[in-house]
C-alpha cells in the first residue's frame, strides 16, 4: 500500500488565475527518497503543502481530486491530524523555529503529538543524536547560525517518527558546505530509518545522485516521473535548464548521462576519458588555464591605481563580542567581477556593508572611487510601493528589462524580477543618478532557477560595471566571476582567478571540476569537454 | 528585548515563581499612588535588573521610556485645568485656549509618566528574566493558545526586530528619493503578516492545530532555594504594596493642592519594599544551569 497518493489534484490559489496544480496524480512507497525540480514558480512548494495538508486547509483556494496520507484523506483532516503521518520543512529557519532553545522545540513538537513526558524526553535525545546537535540543545536559538537552525528545524520535524518528510529547499540558505551536511544527512535518515523524503531543489548537482526518484514539475503539471538518471536524459531535450553541468559534461562528449559525481568519473573511464586520457589534455589545458591566470594577473596590476575599490587592513570588531573582519585587504578594478565565497558566518556580508559605506570599520580604511551600489540578500526589502514605476523611474526599469511592468505591484512580480527590480532601486535612473562605481550584491543566486541566473549574469555583464557578489553557488561563480576570494573566519584564506580558487577542493568547487578532480582548472562542462577532447584552444 | 538564561537568582528561579515577583512588582506599580513607592518601586526593577545580569537591556528601555514620562508630564501640564498654584502662564495659545500650567498638574503628570516607567520597566524585566518555554509549558493545561500565542510573540521579537532593521539599511541603499513613512510603515506592517503567515503554518505542521497532552502529566521538579526566596519576596511585596494603600501611608492627592506623605512611615514602607525586592538575589548559590 502505497505511503500517500494523490489524484488528479487541482488547486488555484484564492485569486490567482491560473491552477498551481494541474491534474498531477502520483504515489509515493515508503521508504522512497524523492527530488523534486522544476523552474521557480512550477508548483513544487505548493504540492510539498498539499502533501502536509496546507493546501487548502490553510491557504484557502479552490481545490479539486483527492489526496490520501496514511490512510487519511486531506479534505477530512487538517495540517494538525496529517502532522502524525508527514513533517514539513521549509526555506526559512527563523520562522521554523518558535521557542526559546532547540530542546524546548523538540519537546514542543513531541509533546504535540501526544508522547509521555518520558517520550518526549528520550524522543528529543535520540533526534539530537541522530542529527549530531545534542551540544546545540540548551543554546539561545539567537545564538545558532542558519545550518543549525536548519537542524533543529529538522530535528522537530523529525521528532515525532513521521513516515514522510517533505523539505522545501532547505539548503537555499546554507553554504555549500551546510548544504552537502543536510543532503547527507537526509539520505541516512532515509537508509537507517526508512523515512521517506520528498526533497524540492534547485541545485539538482547536489541530491540527484542521493535519490531514488524525480518529479519534475513545470506550470503545476508533472510532466516527469522517474530515476535521476532518466529524469537527466529527459531533460537534456525538454528541459536543458534542469541539466546538471556532470550531465552536460557526459552529453557534450556523447555518452549517456547519470547523476553523481562518482558515476560520472565511471562513465567517463567506460567512455575512454580515464584518468591516461585527461591527464594528455590536462596538461595542455593546464596551459591554457595558466595564461588565462596570468593574463588576468596582469590586468589587476595595470589598473591598481584606478582601484574603485580599496580596502586596507579591514577590521570589524563587535563590543563585547568577536571580530567579524580581521586585517582584510582588498582592490577591485574597474569592470572587474569578483566573487566573495565562504562559510556561513565567514564574513561575507560584512565586508559588502563596508564596501558600501554602511558599516565603518573599527580598524583600517575603505576607499571607493565613486558611488557603490549594493543589493542585500532580500530584494522584498527594497520594494516598499504599492506600482512597480514608483520604485524606479523608467530608465532605471528599462536598464533592467523591466519595461512594461510599471503598473504591476512588486509582490506580484516573480522572484527574478523582483530582484531586477531592487537592482533598479539601488542602481538609479541612468539620467540621473550618478553612475555606480561599484556594484555589490549579497547572495542575489538565492532560491533561483538557471534561467533566472542566465538573466542575472547577462544583465550583470550588459552593465560592464565592476561586481562584487557574495554567493555559496560555485557553478554561478565559474559562469560570472573572473575573480574569486574565499574568506573564512573574516580572512581572506584564497584569491585568485576561478579556475585556481575552484577546480581542487569538495564544496567550494563545481561540478565538474569535481568530476575531472580539478584536472586542468576547468570549471564548467563547455572547458572540461574541450579538455577532455584534447582541445587545448578551448580557453585559450 | 528577549529572554537570554543567565546565571542569576532570578533565572534559576522556577518561571511560576519569577513570573508571580514579577506579577508582585506590577501590582505596586499599578496600586500606589505615592511617587516616594512609585519610585521604591522602580528601585526594586532596575536593582534586579542589574542582579540579574539584564542592566543593559533595562537601561535600553529607559533610555525611551523615559522621554515617555516628561511627555506624559508635559501634555498633563499644559491640558489640564485643575490645581491651584500656577507656575507659568502661556496666555491665549491656539487649540488650548487660556493656558495656565500649574505645579500640581506637573506633579501628577510626572507620577503619571513614572507610573508608565514603573510598568514598561517591570514588563521588560519579566521578558527578560522570565523563560516563555517554561511559561508555555506551564499554562498548556489552562490556556495552551494563548500561552502560545504570548511565547512566539516573544520569540518573534528579535526577528522582527532584526527584519526591521534590514528594511532601514535597504532603504539607506536606495539611490534617490528616500520613500515616505507610510510606504515604509505599510512595507513593515506587510512584512509581519508575511512572517506572522510563516510562523502559523510551521506550527500547523508541527500538529499544534490538533495538540494533544498525555494524561500522564508533566515532570516534577523539587522546590529550589530561589523558588522560595522569590516565593516570600513576592508575597512582602505584595503584602506592602496592599497594606500601605489601605493604612493610608502611601496616600497621594495632587488637586487641588499636592497632599503627599513622605514621614517615616511612607519611608519605612519604601526602604522595606527594596529590601524585600534584592535580599533574594544574595543567595547565588546554585544559579548556573
Amino acid at each position: 500500500m502505497s505511503l500517500a497518493a494523490l489524484s488528479a489534484v487541482t488547486y488555484t490559489y484564492p485569486g490567482a488565475a491560473r491552477p498551481a496544480l494541474d491534474s498531477v496524480s502520483l504515489e509515493l512507497e515508503p521508504g522512497e527518497f524523492v527530488v523534486l525540480a522544476g523552474l521557480s514558480g512550477s508548483g513544487k512548494s505548493t504540492l510539498l503543502r498539499t502533501f502536509a495538508g496546507l493546501v487548502p486547509h490553510f491557504h484557502g483556494g479552490t481545490f479539486g481530486g483527492e489526496v490520501e496520507l496514511g490512510g487519511m484523506s486531506t479534505r477530512a483532516h487538517g495540517p494538525g491530524e496529517l502532522a502524525a503521518v508527514v513533517g514539513s520543512l521549509f526555506q526559512d529557519p527563523e520562522t521554523q523555529v518558535v521557542l526559546g532553545t532547540p530542546r524546548a522545540e523538540l519537546e514542543f513538537a513531541a509533546e504535540n503529538h501526544g508522547l509521555a513526558a518520558a517520550e518526549v524526553a528520550r524522543a528529543v535525545e535520540e533526534t539530537a543524536l541522530a542529527l549530531a546537535m545534542e551540544t546545540l540543545l540548551d543554546r539561545p536559538v539567537e545564538e545558532l547560525s542558519g545550518g543549525e537552525l536548519q537542524r533543529v528545524a529538522l530535528g522537530a520535524t523529525l521528532v515525532a517518527r513521521p513516515a514522510l518528510v517533505c523539505l522545501d529547499e532547505p539548503t537555499s540558505q546554507l553554504d555549500p558546505v551546510a548544504g552537502d551536511e543536510l543532503i547527507g544527512l537526509l539520505r541516512r535518515l532515509n537508509e537507517d530509518g526508512e523515512v521517506t523524503v520528498v526533497l524540492a531543489e534547485q541545485r539538482l548537482e547536489r541530491c540527484l545522485g542521493a535519490c531514488d526518484r524525480v518529479l519534475v514539475m513545470d506550470a503545476g503539471r508533472l510532466v516527469f516521473d522517474g530515476d535521476s538518471q532518466g529524469m537527466l536524459a529527459w531533460a537534456l531535450d525538454a528541459a536543458p535548464t534542469l541539466v546538471t553541468p556532470g550531465a552536460a559534461l557526459l552529453a557534450g562528449l556523447g555518452l549517456e548521462p547519470v547523476p553523481g559525481v562518482k558515476r560520472a568519473r565511471a562513465a567517463l573511464r567506460e567512455g575512454g576519458f580515464g584518468p591516461s586520457e585527461r591527464a594528455a589534455g590536462g596538461s595542455e589545458r593546464e596551459v591554457g588555464g595558466a595564461r588565462r591566470a596570468r593574463r588576468l594577473r596582469g590586468r589587476f596590476a595595470r589598473s591598481e591605481d584606478g582601484a574603485v575599490l580599496r580596502m586596507t587592513n579591514v577590521w570589524h570588531e563587535l563590543r563585547d563580542g568577536p571580530a567579524i573582519l580581521r586585517g582584510v585587504d582588498l582592490t577591485l578594478t574597474p569592470g572587474q567581477r569578483v566573487a566573495l565565497m565562504g562559510r556561513n558566518g565567514a564574513g561575507k556580508s560584512t565586508l559588502l556593508r563596508h564596501a558600501a559605506a554602511l558599516m565603518e570599520p573599527t580598524r583600517g580604511r575603505v576607499q571607493a572611487a565613486g558611488r557603490v551600489a549594493l543589493l542585500l540578500q532580500n530584494p522584498g526589502d527594497y520594494l516598499v510601493h504599492e506600482r512597480v514605476e514608483q520604485e524606479a523611474g523608467a530608465g532605471a526599469l528599462a536598464a533592467v528589462g523591466l519595461a512594461g511592468l510599471e503598473r504591476r505591484h512588486p509582490r506580484d512580480l516573480s522572484g527574478g524580477e523582483r530582484q531586477r527590480l531592487a537592482l533598479a532601486v539601488v542602481l538609479g535612473d541612468p539620467q540621473e543618478a550618478e553612475r555606480p562605481a561599484l556594484i555589490c550584491l549579497d547572495e542575489p543566486t538565492r532560491g533561483m532557477d538557471r534561467a533566472a541566473k542566465d538573466t542575472l549574469v547577462a544583465l550583470l555583464e550588459q552593465f560592464g560595471t565592476a561586481v562584487l557578489i557574495a554567493t555559496h553557488d560555485p557553478e554561478f561563480v565559474a559562469a560570472f566571476a573572473q575573480r574569486v576570494v574565499l574568506l573564512a573566519d573574516g580572512r581572506v584564506i584564497a584569491d585568485g582567478s576561478p579556475s585556481d580558487v575552484l577546480s581542487g577542493g569538495t564544496y567550494f568547487a563545481t561540478e565538474t571540476a569535481r568530476i575531472l578532480g580539478g584536472a586542468g582548472g576547468a570549471l564548467l562542462p563547455g572547458e572540461a569537454v574541450g579538455l577532455l577532447r584534447g582541445d587545448a584552444g578551448v580557453l585559450a | 528585548m528577549s529572554y537570554h538564561r543567565r546565571a542569576s537568582p532570578l533565572h534559576a528561579a522556577r518561571a511560576v515563581i519569577a513570573m508571580g515577583w514579577c506579577a508582585a512588582l506590577l501590582l505596586a506599580g499599578l496600586i500606589e499612588p505615592n511617587p516616594i513607592i512609585l519610585g521604591a518601586t522602580l528601585v526594586c526593577t532596575l536593582g534586579a535588573g542589574v542582579l540579574a545580569g539584564v542592566g543593559r537591556s533595562l537601561a535600553r528601555t529607559l533610555r525611551w521610556s523615559l522621554p515617555m514620562l516628561v511627555t506624559i508630564m508635559l501634555i498633563n501640564a499644559l491640558v489640564s485645568r485643575n490645581g491651584l498654584t500656577v507656575i507659568w502662564r502661556f496666555g491665549d495659545l491656539p487649540l488650548l485656549g487660556q493656558t495656565n500650567v500649574t505645579l500640581e498638574a506637573t506633579v501628577y503628570g510626572a507620577v503619571l509618566g513614572l507610573r508608565a516607567v514603573v510598568l514598561v520597566s517591570v514588563g521588560a524585566l519579566y521578558s527578560a528574566t522570565v523563560d516563555p518555554d517554561e511559561v508555555l509549558k506551564l499554562f498548556r493545561s489552562l490556556s495552551f493558545r494563548s500561552a502560545l500565542s504570548a511565547t512566539v510573540a516573544t520569540r518573534m521579537v528579535p526577528v522582527l526586530t532584526r527584519d526591521a532593521h534590514r528594511l532601514a539599511e535597504a532603504q539607506r541603499c536606495r539611490s534617490g528619493r528616500q520613500p515616505g513613512r507610510l510606504a515604509l510603515l505599510r512595507a513593515s506592517t506587510a512584512g509581519v503578516l508575511d512572517r506572522a503567515l510563516d510562523v502559523a503554518a510551521t506550527l500547523e505542521v508541527r500538529g499544534y492545530g490538533a495538540a494533544r497532552k498525555h494524561p500522564g502529566g508533566g515532570e516534577h521538579r523539587r522546590w529550589s532555594r530561589h523558588d522560595i526566596g522569590f516565593l516570600f519576596s513576592a508575597l512582602v511585596l505584595s503584602g506592602v504594596a496592599i497594606a500601605t494603600l489601605i493604612s493610608g501611608v502611601g496616600a497621594f492627592s495632587a488637586y487641588p493642592l499636592l497632599r503627599a506623605p513622605a514621614g517615616a512611615r511612607t519611608l519605612s514602607a519604601a526602604v522595606v519594599l527594596v529590601l524585600a525586592a534584592l535580599v533574594p538575589f544574595a543567595d547565588r548559590r546554585g544559579i548556573e544551569r
